[in-house]
């Protein structure tokens, strides 16, 4: 018997703002008469979506399932789904057992309200009688850590006082399925510890949980299956370490694309002093491996060599050449320039290449650009600063190194005394 | 029907706290708390004790202390109805918040409204009732009608609101009509006159609050048994709309959250 059944479940959204006024409805409604049936479940009005397309899963009682995916994937409709906000234009939702979930656990809240008056109306809508709330009062008072301000109105508290109260009233529900949506990044370390802590003991009593969440590391380890949503369908479904390495490269891509995209906009807004631009000229910025192949994807430790394309239409100037590799959110992970390395450029005109090797290259898996400038030999003022070039950075099977921007060799060594 | 009072046992709980709140809500803060709940019938009263005078200047007679108590008496459960209605039509968009995010039981929100409104008019109505004491209008068998009349009347303001509240959801208009509609409704029905005033009096009985409020005046002030006729056409209304606002508002809920 399973805790929860999602069968075939398509849903549509519509895009740009709905019918607000009458004198939109009376026009649809009319036409919606002579056009027969127009509206079916099946197809698509115009401005309408596929949020979710036929998605599919089944969990059972007592088991840890992982929704992860990029944003806009269709992870939290699914949530809405399950717990009865959204209904579904295709397909039937079975839960068993009493549910809760963890989704914006401080919409109940009312700001004139007091802590406590907010503990028995939340708990209320939560699904709890007077009685119940009585027997947790304190436990929630306790676990949300307020209790100096347990008699304040709840406008007056912080953001992450009332997200603890309630995040402590929805855990103590005592749900038989628990809907988790991202809330564990709430308060402090010592809060988001007993957060966890708080779900692995939920686990332990046999609790049926969905679980979504950006944070790799924390899925990995609360979760026994995962399913990978990307553009309202599943694409992927299985333990942890088959699933995450789709969901990262799938991640890398959007990043790519991102960083593309925005260094072909910057090229010419990044060009600076513009009568000296046309001095020098960056065209192309290209990588290769050390055999010169040319290619924009490398292996973690991969040897990599840049190449820029430029013009000096200067003649004779004496320039200096900076790069500078930087990761796609902006961390310049390594620079070096001609002056500090000690290789004068005497420049002379017409079209050169410069090569730039960066032996093995021990950084992370991520999406990496370039911002290639040219100074004066006093580095003064510079002719071209330009962002160019992306590669990125790859790593076979699963990461748990996401987020380190060095890999370095790293050699293990225990010694017995 | 054994449906409807099943799901109404379920949700008495949370029926209780957001009446609860609705109530605590409005008093917050403001310095004369429950006193709001008397002196808003004592405005209306005082002009309808207004009109009341003029019609006496105008046709020559005395101002009787039974026109005066025959106001108040029908202004107290209009008061309630329009303020009720007032209230429940906005209170699903006003909450949107937890539309939105939570799932419960939406119908607690109109109802809630409601029956914080009604608390007031106890309020009111007990206030009321001491001044009628005092006043000596004496009492008939007849009272006993008198829960039953108010038990139609929140039905009807409970359908209404209900069915309002829902279609303000998809179309923020309604909420405007209303406002009109409540504001000018008491020119409309027989709250500041009596019916049979006129010699088309029936027809502004035709409104369902109307026939209630005239027969409301029937059995407190007048001490005689109801009018039936009109009784069973107000109840048919009554039942009517809450029932049907019942199933209504069901049918339409699972899609507040996408519409609002």
């Amino acid at each position: 018997m399973h805790a929860i059944e999602f069968n075939n479940i398509s849903k549509k959204f519509r895009k740009g703002e709905k019918m607000y006024s009458l004198r939109d409805a009376i026009p649809r409604f009319v036409k919606s008469i002579f056009k027969k049936n127009g509206n079916g479940n099946n197809e698509l009005d115009s401005g309408e979506f596929w949020v979710l397309k036929n998605v599919n899963f089944q969990v059972k009682k007592g088991e840890v399932l992982g929704i992860i995916g990029p944003n806009g994937a269709g992870k939290s409709t699914i949530l809405k789904l399950l717990s009865r906000i959204l209904t579904p234009n295709k397909g039937e939702i079975k839960v068993r057992g009493r549910m809760s979930a963890l989704i914006e656990i401080t919409a109940g809240f009312h700001p004139e309200f007091t802590g406590r008056e907010n503990i028995y109306f939340n708990g209320a809508i939560l699904g709890m009688d007077r009685k119940e709330i009585d027997s947790k009062f304190e436990k929630i008072v306790d676990f949300s850590g307020v209790r100096d301000f347990i008699d304040t109105p709840v406008k007056r508290y912080s953001s992450g006082m009332s997200a603890r109260l309630g995040f402590a009233i929805a855990a103590h529900v005592d749900p038989e399925v628990l809907l988790v949506d991202e809330v564990l990044s709430v308060g402090d370390m010592n809060f988001q510890a007993k957060c966890a802590q708080k779900m692995r003991e939920l686990l332990a009593s046999g609790t049926t949980i969905i679980f979504i969440s950006h944070n790799i590391t924390l899925v990995q380890s609360l979760c026994e299956r995962l399913l990978l949503l990307h553009q309202g369908e599943i694409i992927k479904e299985g333990y942890p370490e088959e699933v995450i390495p789709y969901y990262q490269s799938i991640v890398l891509k959007e990043d790519w694309e991102r960083i593309e995209e925005s260094i072909d906009q910057a090229s010419t807004r990044y060009d600076v002093n513009n009568e000296a631009e046309a001095l020098f000229q960056v065209h192309d910025v290209r990588f290769s491996d050390k055999n010169n192949d040319f290619k924009k994807r490398f292996k973690v430790g991969e040897p990599v060599k840049i190449h820029v394309d430029y013009e000096n239409k200067a003649g004779n100037a004496e320039v200096v050449f900076v790069y500078e590799v930087l990761r796609s959110d902006g961390v310049v992970c390594c620079s070096s320039n001609t002056k500090d390395d000690n290789f004068p450029v005497q420049g002379s005109k017409g079209h050169s290449t410069l090569e730039i090797s960066l032996g093995e290259l021990k950084l992370g898996p991520a999406v990496y650009y370039l911002k290639i400038a040219i100074w004066d030999k006093n580095m003064v003022h510079p002719y071209v600063v330009k962002r160019k070039g992306v590669f990125n950075v790859e790593m076979e099977g699963l990461s748990y190194q996401l987020d380190s921007i060095l890999l370095p060799d790293t050699k293990w060594k225990i010694t017995h005394k | 029907m054994p449906k409807f009072l099943r799901e109404l046992v379920e949700y008495r709980e949370l029926l209780y706290v957001f009446t609860a709140r609705n109530i605590k809500i409005k008093y917050k803060q403001s310095i004369m708390g429950f006193l709001w709940a008397i002196f808003m019938p004592v405005i209306i009263v005082l002009s309808g004790i207004m009109v009341k005078k003029a019609m006496a200047v105008l046709s020559g007679k005395p101002l009787e202390l039974e026109s005066i108590v025959s106001v108040s008496v029908k202004a107290l459960p209009w008061g309630f109805f329009i303020q009720s209605l007032k209230f429940s039509v906005s209170s699903l968009v006003n909450n949107m918040n937890l539309v939105k995010k939570i799932y419960f039981p939406k119908v607690v929100f109109p109802l809630s409204y409601i029956l914080s409104q009604f608390f007031d008019f106890i309020v009111a109505t007990a206030a009321f009732t001491v001044m009628f004491i005092i006043a000596r209008i004496g009492i008939s068998i007849h009272i006993l009608w008198f829960p039953f009349m108010i038990l139609l009347l929140v039905m009807l303001a409970a359908g209404l609101g209900m069915i309002l509240s829902c279609a303000n959801l998809y179309f923020r208009d309604v909420r405007y009509i209303v406002d009109v509609i409540l504001t000018f409704g008491i020119f409309f029905t027989p709250v500041f006159y009596e019916a049979s005033m006129f010699s088309f009096g029936n027809i502004l009985l035709l409104n369902p609050v109307g026939a209630i409020l005239e027969n409301i005046n029937n059995i407190v002030v007048l001490h005689q048994a109801p009018n039936f006729i009109w009784l069973t056409y107000a109840a048919v209304w009554a039942f009517v709309t809450f029932f049907w606002g019942w199933s209504f508002f069901h049918k339409k809920e699972p899609t507040f959250a996408e519409f609002i």
